[in-house]
């Protein structure tokens, strides 16, 4: 491992990843350094979510090597060979990587806080009152202290992604992925969101963010890649990357968008 | 319509729109209701009354042995036969259901197995089968036949018919167990699965935790459909033979009495009393189930869903 890999929270090198026939990703690589925040946007179809659920060992990459934290995701290398990982190994590495998804996906059966505190009393064994105390730390820390006991019908849209936030986090996360986190929110539940992913990203948090709202992108974000048929055409801050466009395909696209 | 309707309310009174008290309406009638209910009630009316008179039910065998204690006796094992083999059923059901969705090709494998040889066979016969085993395997060891024993399991002729009996509706109703299950965890949404799995949760822990529970709700209802079915079709056991139930206990009193009418007649009053017992208690869990969904909507839905069930059977 070398001194660059110390410093980077991903480091995507040639991923590829198909679908049967359908070459999603073509030929990804991307570095993401600590605390960094990257907002990642493209068209529909262009490979984004697929992308994010690579990182998460959700999907399983064709070719190329995909590293969070100097970790090889999905497999362990030995005598120079790929093995792939057992279901426990995976499952302990996407612990420390959060995801939060378009549709919420919270559990209905349980309430704010159960949903909150669920992994962290299965999957690290925290005792109920231990994760109860961190669980309400969390729920206040996303503006619902008050809302605990509510089942997630009950929640708005923008309640239910701020919990589901909450939950990410409640594992204590090195890295969060945020897939379109706003889109399928009223409008005017928009904000509420994406304040606390902004506080988020004060706090240093490493976020790699999925997302349309480019008035975020440009405020939040350290840096900003347009993808578009699974490879990253340009890379780079975000203000200049959109005030100032350098391909014709990153010209195109925003030309629709903003 | 809207003009029309204020045209009303003016004509009737004119303030009625300013005020906003309870809206006392005239209700909306339902004429054909009425007249298709008071029909069906004359026609079984008619038909009890005919019924209550003809020779051929025997109405004084069937007052003789509606109450008999060797019946009521009887109607026990039945009741014991389907809890026990329900039992199995359902834990086995869940079991096969979730092999069904297993990452594990053996799994998968041996649950398909199991589903295609006990769906795809008659449970009268599977039946006699469990009542031929003692004869098919007399004894059964561990080893390589003829060569070396290393393990022989006590004779299984000191286990009574009955619980081969329980085996043989249970395995057979695992089966279509299996199928519910399976329906009821392909209702929770993909998501849920992902969600757990990116929190960490192992395959075990997501299934325990988060897909069975929200699958519970889709699959109370049948189940109590299974158990109801289950009351009935243990009058099958004399395939093994077993004739300690109710069916063949009314069976052998109406060889007796050489009256077979009245006895069929006793053996459906218990089916039904306990059927009827049955319903109310899946209507309870239906509701219980709809309220720890903790979905307002759903949860009048599910009440007045189970309601109108409740009503029309
Ligand atoms: N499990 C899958 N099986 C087959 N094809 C898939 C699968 N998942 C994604 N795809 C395909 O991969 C392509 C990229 O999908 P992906 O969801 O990554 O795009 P995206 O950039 O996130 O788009 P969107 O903005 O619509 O969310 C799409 O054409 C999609 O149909
Ligand atoms: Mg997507």
């Amino acid at each position: 491992m070398n001194t660059n890999t110390q410093s980077l929270m991903v480091d995507a090198r040639h991923v590829r990843k198909s679908f049967g026939s359908h070459t999603v990703l073509q030929d990804i690589s991307l570095e993401v350094k600590r605390g960094e925040v990257l907002c990642l946007v493209g068209p529909s179809g262009s490979g984004k979510s697929t992308f994010l659920r690579c990182i998460n060992h959700l999907e399983v990459i064709d070719a190329g090597r995909l590293f969070v934290d100097g970790q090889l995701i999905g497999y362990r290398e030995h005598d120079n060979k790929l093995h792939e990982l057992k279901p426990q190994e995976s499952a302990a590495q996407r612990r420390d990587i959060g995801m939060v998804f378009q549709k919420f996906n919270l559990f209905p059966h349980m309430t704010a806080l159960e949903n909150v505190i669920e992994a962290p009393i299965r999957v690290k064994k925290l005792s109920r009152d231990a994760a109860i105390i961190r669980g309400r730390e969390l729920l206040d820390r996303v503006g619902l202290a008050d809302k605990e006991n509510s089942y997630p019908a009950h929640l708005s849209g923008g309640q239910q992604q701020r919990v589901a936030i909450a939950r990410a986090l409640a594992m204590e996360p090195k890295l969060m992925l945020f897939d379109e986190p706003t889109s399928a929110l009223d409008p005017e539940l928009v904000g509420e969101v994406l304040d606390v992913m902004r506080e988020l990203a004060t706090s240093g948090m490493t976020m790699i963010v999925v997302t349309h709202e480019m008035g975020f992108a440009r405020e939040v974000a350290d840096s900003l890649a347009f993808m578009d048929f699974g490879v990253v055409v340009e890379r780079g801050n975000p203000i200049e990357v959109l005030n100032n466009p350098q391909q014709a395909r990153t010209q195109a696209f925003l030309a629709k968008v903003l | 319509m809207p003009d029309h309707a204020q045209q009303i309310g003016q004509q009737d009174s004119a303030d009625l729109s300013e005020r906003s008290d309870l809206i006392t309406a005239v209700p909306l009638r339902h004429p054909w209701r009425m007249l298709s209910a008071v029909l069906l009630f004359a026609l079984v009316v008619g038909f009890v009354v005919d019924a209550s008179h003809r020779k051929a039910y025997g109405w004084a065998t069937y007052r003789q042995y509606i109450f008999d204690a060797g019946v009521a006796k009887a109607s026990l094992v039945t009741l014991q036969l389907t809890f026990c083999s329900m039992l199995i059923a359902v834990s086995l059901g869940i079991l096969l259901a979730v092999m069904r969705q297993s990452p594990n090709p053996v799994f998968r494998a041996v649950a398909w197995g199991h589903i295609w040889v006990f769906r795809g066979t008659p449970v009268y016969v599977q039946l006699v089968f469990w009542g031929l085993l003692t004869t098919l395997y007399p004894k059964v060891m561990l080893g390589i036949p003829n060569v070396v024993d290393i393990f022989e399991l006590p004779s299984l002729t000191d286990i009574p018919l009955f619980w081969f009996a329980v085996i043989g509706l249970g395995l057979n109703e695992s089966a279509y167990m299996a199928e519910i299950v399976r329906a009821g965890l392909l209702s929770v949404d993909r998501g849920q699965e992902e969600a757990a799995k990116a929190l960490g949760m192992s395959w075990s822990q997501s299934m325990r935790r988060i897909i069975i529970p929200q699958a519970m709700r889709i699959i109370i209802p049948p189940t109590g459909n299974e158990v109801i079915s289950m009351l009935k079709t243990t009058s099958l056991v004399i395939a093994v033979p077993v004739a300690t139930e109710l069916y063949m206990r009314t069976r052998e009193l109406a060889s007796i009495t050489f009256n077979p009418i009245p006895l069929l007649l006793v053996a459906s009053t218990w089916y039904l009393a306990y059927t009827s017992v049955l319903m109310i208690f899946q209507h309870r869990l239906e509701k219980r189930f709809a309220r720890g969904h903790g979905q307002a909507r759903t949860e009048v839905e599910g009440l007045s869903l189970s309601e109108n069930s409740g009503m029309l059977s």
